[in-house]
């Protein structure tokens, strides 16, 4: 069985973003990026299950600028087979991004597509969803457990009121919660030996797809800020604020 | 211009989420159809009829919706927009688990964009929401036919009772899914629900274990009729179970009182909490990130602050 991770290039979760003075959008030049926590994630799941010997072949997917490559050579080395660049010069939305990964998925038919629920630059929590729905294939999101075997897949998924246990034929799509596996630091070996896998390029515009914006961003601006608190010394201070000050109690 | 409202129920009552909707339903100019898709609904499709400013309810108690799953409820709504028996505008849902779950593949079948997690409404297709975790505001505007989209509950309020709108039964069928409900584990608590409560308790590592979690948080949120909440880190390390977790990537919370205790105040963290009316941390570490957004911090050991804040609530 082969398993489809599409990884997404972000801005690392440690750095703290600015907006622009412009508003059109937030700084990303010299700016940390890293591959996106919840595709990560979706990896390390991918590679077990080969591990495991459920899966037979990891094939990574990122779309956009050429600097994804770098990315892509991340999940290499954690332990992706292949890899595949999907290029494009316009932005792209989850919409266009659903639709190269269908174009992608009908080339390489793997089983099982396993990915990030979110990303952590636009919050848009899509992608994984699209991509089933264009494919009318079953989805599992936000999952903490995957069990894969004979042509099923059971799936336990973290919602609001607790846990929810799902069980689908494959083909599906996974989307990836925080807690479903810890991944692996690529050892300093498996990033050599990443540099060797094969990393097919794909222009977008070559696959038939509308990738045009559907979304216009009209401008950037920071939230609102808290004005500063107080420091209180101790609990008493701390009631009578809560109760006098704050009301609040 | 017409809304569809996907509800969140539970077949007998309606999540307060779908309240939350209703309201940002309302901020458009038009009616506002609320549609309950289950199996043996009418007790929740009686309890959105009642809701102030819904105009119709339509009612989908169908076998292939019983357990709710994406597809079968995807399949039902984009049916009902193609069926063209009303000219449906925008398809709005809470930006909770169900929301996200079900609207993104509406949007993909109609081939139009989502705009998720909307905590503003500009005008009819231009709307407010957060990015980056909340560090930046994005102002977007879709050009699309329909438009589909979910809205952080915390930024609407609970739409109340005082209507008594029809309720249809919706005669399209949806299309059963390929995926099959084994079963759910939910979390029983009398606490109020996270996401509505008027406050809420929140532990994090600084706990040091579940037992501890329990004996100094309980007490304290039961004398405050608070929910309890608690930062990625307590619930990474088992202290509680995944549906406690606030932040970028669990719940987003408003309440009027956010006491956090413990919780170091990572900016994932911060993004589901710090539009709290008042926010109270209680840390040992006086750097903590925490100490940035609360209006009143305590530097101290939390095993001796919160019995004591305990006791002095009494």
């Amino acid at each position: 069985m082969k398993i489809l991770v599409p990884v997404k290039r972000v801005v690392d979760y440690n750095v703290k973003v600015r907006v622009k003075a412009d508003q059109s959008g937030v700084e990303l030049a010299n700016v940390k990026m890293a591959m996106n926590p919840f595709d990560e994630i979706a990896i390390e799941e991918a590679v077990r299950l080969k591990e495991a010997g459920v899966a037979s072949e990891v094939v990574a997917v990122s779309c956009g600028v050429p600097a994804c490559q770098e990315t892509l050579r991340a999940a290499l080395a954690i332990g992706a087979d292949r890899a595949v660049l999907v290029t494009s010069v316009v932005e792209l939305q989850p919409l266009a991004v659903a639709k190269i990964l269908k174009a992608i998925v009908e080339k390489e038919a793997p089983s099982l597509v396993i990915l990030g629920k979110q990303a952590i630059d636009d919050d848009a929590n899509q992608v994984g969803q699209m991509l089933a729905a264009l494919l009318d294939w079953p989805q599992a999101t936000f999952a903490s457990k995957v069990e894969a075997s004979d042509g099923q897949v059971r799936v336990t998924r973290e919602i609001d009121g607790g846990l929810e246990t799902l069980a689908m034929p494959l083909p599906a799509v996974i989307t990836t919660d925080l807690r479903l596996n810890e991944p692996r630091y690529a050892t300093l070996p498996n990033i050599m030996k990443a540099k060797k896998k094969p990393l097919e390029t794909v222009a977008g515009e070559s696959l038939g797809v509308d990738l045009a914006p559907r979304l216009t961003t009209l401008k950037v601006v920071e939230p609102p800020s808290r004005k500063a608190g107080i420091l209180v010394a101790d609990v008493a201070q701390l009631v009578d604020k809560l109760k006098n000050e704050a009301q609040v109690l | 211009m017409t809304t569809l409202v996907i509800a969140e129920h539970d077949n007998a009552s309606l999540r307060s989420t779908t309240r939350n909707a209703i309201t940002a339903a309302r901020r458009l100019d038009g009616e506002v159809h609320v549609l309950v898709a289950g199996g043996g609904c009418s007790a929740a499709c009686e309890a959105a009829a009642g809701i102030e400013g819904v105009d119709k309810v339509l009612c989908a108690d169908q076998p292939a919706c019983t357990d709710q799953g994406a597809e079968a409820l995807a399949s039902l709504v984009v049916a009902m927009v193609k069926a063209g028996t009303v000219a449906y505008t925008h398809i709005l849902a809470p930006a909770s688990t169900f929301g996200k779950n079900v609207t993104p593949r509406v949007a993909a079948l109609l081939d139009v964009a989502q705009v998720s997690d909307v905590v503003a409404i500009e005008d009819a297709n231009t709307y407010v929401r957060p990015i980056y975790a909340g560090n930046a505001l994005a102002t977007v505007r879709s050009d699309d036919g329909i438009q589909v989209l979910t809205v952080r509950t915390t930024a609407f309020d609970a739409a109340a009772d005082g209507a008594a709108a029809p309720v249809e039964a919706v005669s399209i069928e949806a299309a059963a899914g390929g995926s099959s409900l084994v079963g759910r584990q939910l979390t029983e608590s009398a606490r109020p629900e996270l996401g509505a409560a008027k406050t809420i308790v929140s532990g994090g590592r600084g706990l040091g274990n579940g037992d501890n979690f329990q004996a100094l948080l309980e007490p304290l949120a039961d004398r405050l009729g608070a929910a309890l909440g608690a930062s990625r880190a307590a619930v990474d390390a088992g202290f509680v179970p995944n549906d406690y977790q606030v932040g970028q990537t669990g719940k987003i919370v408003a309440p009027q009182l956010y006491v956090a205790v413990g919780i170091s105040g990572a900016i994932q963290h911060l993004a589901g909490m710090k539009d709290s009316k008042v926010i109270v941390a209680i840390n040992k570490d006086p750097e903590a990130p925490i100490f940035q957004v609360a209006d009143y911090g305590l530097v101290g050991d939390l095993f001796d602050v919160v019995p004591q804040l305990t006791a002095a609530l009494g």
